[in-house]
């Protein structure tokens, strides 16, 4: 690569970590804004909401994102998406079930198999499972009633 | 076995040249290019494609729509040979015939009822891997296999345990055919990718995977065993190819994931994206590369002790096992390996090697890297300068924050008998045609 076309790159890559933080920012202003105007048993719910989607994807960026990747596509052959599939938007005990257990029985999500083992997340809270889970859920396109922590806590202790 | 005449194979290259047509008032186009399926930009006037080349270079589209190509082997006849991935539309390999001879297929075949990803051609033999067998076709005066519907199974029972199963094969002058088995693991530990799970001493699978194997290229039913071990150590080999010159195979690894992911007090996220190096390495029969004990870091150019068996991330191990011959940076997937032998191209690339990088996944959250050609010079069959990239372009955007982004990975290369290269794509289902 040229000097020319990696000080492009640089300037690209900048700019577009100007933007995400720039929109994160924005973001958290509209939030803040919105709760002020709302009342108040809306606004501890929303903020609720918040923490616990903040929380999602904190632990989604720690554990999940190599694999899934940051836009849940995963990776082709390897890691399944996230985007629009059955195994999470579809029964939440079989979603827990993944994440408590891992999965490397090459399951078929949309119609085609990934190679790599998903590795047990059982060290993980029943809190932390259902922020990621929730997260996962209503992210990358995905819209679906949230996982709460009695929801993992009841499987977990099916299991045992 | 199924023909297609097919001539919309060349309209996607065809209407990238559409703009070259009507810029130089073209009238007539032969072909009646259709410009509903561009998806390739113009970049240089002898260059219909999107990717860059160095000075002298041009490339075509020769054909498209291919579903999943992995590595591919072109005949004196002139055909390229293509491994599917997954069997397609009935086939896992195709004929690409380009009978007009203007760099574009204009026929292809199909045949072989099986996926995978390895693919050779030695004299008049075809040879071609699923992910657990390896067959082979004798190839007539036309160069077509003669047996398509009943190839030789010449070796079977190769462990495919998801992760890492692709057979890459290639055959050195001897009569022997070298396969790579590799690790269903990342790094061997008691639980494959688990945070703090340890590394088993010794690695249980390297007595069936993680290495190199080597067969007889003419006997049938072939099984494997330590005595046909070859080289061990190695994770996970995509790129392989014997070189000539000094009579040896190199192979490309692909080194470990997750520093990060399983140690992130010891590696930062940055770090984790550049380590460990992929390697290449020059194999002699009964070498050990070390893997899962240690992994190459190519800022120190030292092998570190892998963290799941103690290391820090600075404590070297594993000292009788080989250096590599080149170091890149880590997470690139080199996932083909091609000693170029031609005489079409400049001096410089004689003798040297190829390399085709399929792009990164486990650097995120960093962007990805990789998705190009590289070329290594080499002398006496020995690396002889720095590695630098041939060919770019392939991924249609500068940056690629996840590979499922990436318009073409590089998967395949092949030399033509005109000394042309030819490069496989499983992304974007393309074989592109670079010529000098």
């Amino acid at each position: 690569m040229n000097n020319f076309r990696k000080l492009l790159l640089t300037a690209a890559v900048f700019a577009a970590i100007s933007a995400c933080k720039n929109s994160s920012e924005n973001n958290e202003e509209e939030q803040i804004q919105l709760h002020e105007e709302t009342p108040t048993t809306q606004k501890n719910v929303q903020n609720e909401e918040n923490v616990k989607f903040a929380e999602g994807k904190g632990i989604y960026t720690q554990y999940c994102v190599t694999c899934h990747q940051a836009n849940g596509s995963g990776v082709p052959n390897l890691n399944p998406p996230l985007q629009e599939t059955q195994y999470v938007l579809g029964d939440k005990e079989r979603l827990i079930g993944i994440v408590l257990n891992g999965a490397n029985e090459g399951l078929e999500v949309k119609g085609k198999t990934y190679s790599n083992s998903m590795p047990p997340f059982n060290y993980l809270k029943d809190e932390e499972i259902a922020a990621v889970l929730s997260y996962v859920r209503n992210n990358f396109g995905n819209e679906a009633e949230p996982v709460t922590a009695e929801e993992v806590k009841a499987v977990r202790e099916n299991e045992e | 076995m199924k023909i297609m005449k097919n001539s919309s194979l060349k309209n996607g290259a065809l209407a990238a040249g559409l703009l070259l047509f009507l810029a130089a008032s073209c009238n007539d186009n032969p072909k009646n290019a259709n410009s509903e399926s561009a998806g390739i930009d113009s970049t240089a006037a002898e260059n219909n494609t999107q990717l860059t080349l160095p000075e002298g270079f041009s490339a075509t589209v020769f054909a498209e729509d291919l579903g999943e190509p992995r590595h591919l082997a072109v005949g004196e006849s002139g055909k390229v040979f293509v491994k599917l991935n997954s069997v397609d539309d009935g086939n896992g390999i195709l004929i690409l015939s380009d009978e007009d001879n203007d760099g574009q297929a204009d026929e292809k075949q199909g045949f072989a009822d099986y996926g995978g990803t390895g693919i050779a051609i030695n004299g008049n033999k075809l040879y071609a891997s699923s992910n657990s067998a390896v067959f082979s076709y004798d190839l007539d005066e036309e160069g077509m296999p003669a047996n398509m519907e009943q190839p030789d199974t010449i070796i079977s029972g190769l462990i495919d345990r998801r992760q890492h199963n692709s057979k890459s094969i290639a055959l050195d002058n001897s009569g022997n055919i070298y396969v790579n088995i590799g690790a269903y693991s990342n790094a061997c530990q008691e639980q494959d990718r688990t945070k703090g799970s340890p590394g088993q001493r010794p690695c249980p699978i390297l007595d069936s995977a993680g290495g190199i194997w080597r067969f007889r290229a003419d006997k049938l039913r072939q099984t494997y065993d330590g005595n046909s071990r070859f080289a061990t150590g190695l994770r996970n080999v995509v790129g392989l190819d014997w070189n000539t010159k000094n009579n040896q195979l190199f192979v490309l690894q692909h080194g470990r994931d997750q520093l990060h992911g399983m140690f992130p007090d010891m590696y930062s996220e940055e770090e984790s994206a550049e380590l460990p190096a992929e390697t290449m390495y020059a194999l002699n029969e009964g070498d050990d590369a070390g893997w899962p004990y240690i992994y190459y870091d190519q800022n120190k150019n030292k092998k570190i002790l892998a963290p799941e068996y103690g290391g820090d991330g600075e404590k070297t191990g594993a000292p009788e096992a080989i250096d590599p011959v080149v170091a890149f940076p880590g997470h690139m997937a080199p996932n083909a390996l091609l000693f170029y032998t031609g005489d079409m191209f400049p001096a410089k690339y004689q003798n040297g090697a190829f390399i085709a990088f399929h792009g990164s996944w486990n650097r995120a959250p960093e962007p990805q890297k990789g998705f190009f050609l590289a070329f290594v010079p080499f002398e006496n069959g020995r690396p002889s300068g720095e590695w630098e990239i041939f060919a770019d372009g392939f991924a249609g955007a500068e940056t690629v924050e996840s590979p499922g982004d990436a318009e073409h990975r590089p998967t395949g290369l092949a030399q033509g008998p005109d000394g042309s290269l030819y490069v496989s794509d499983d992304a974007g289902g393309t074989v592109f045609k670079i010529t000098y």
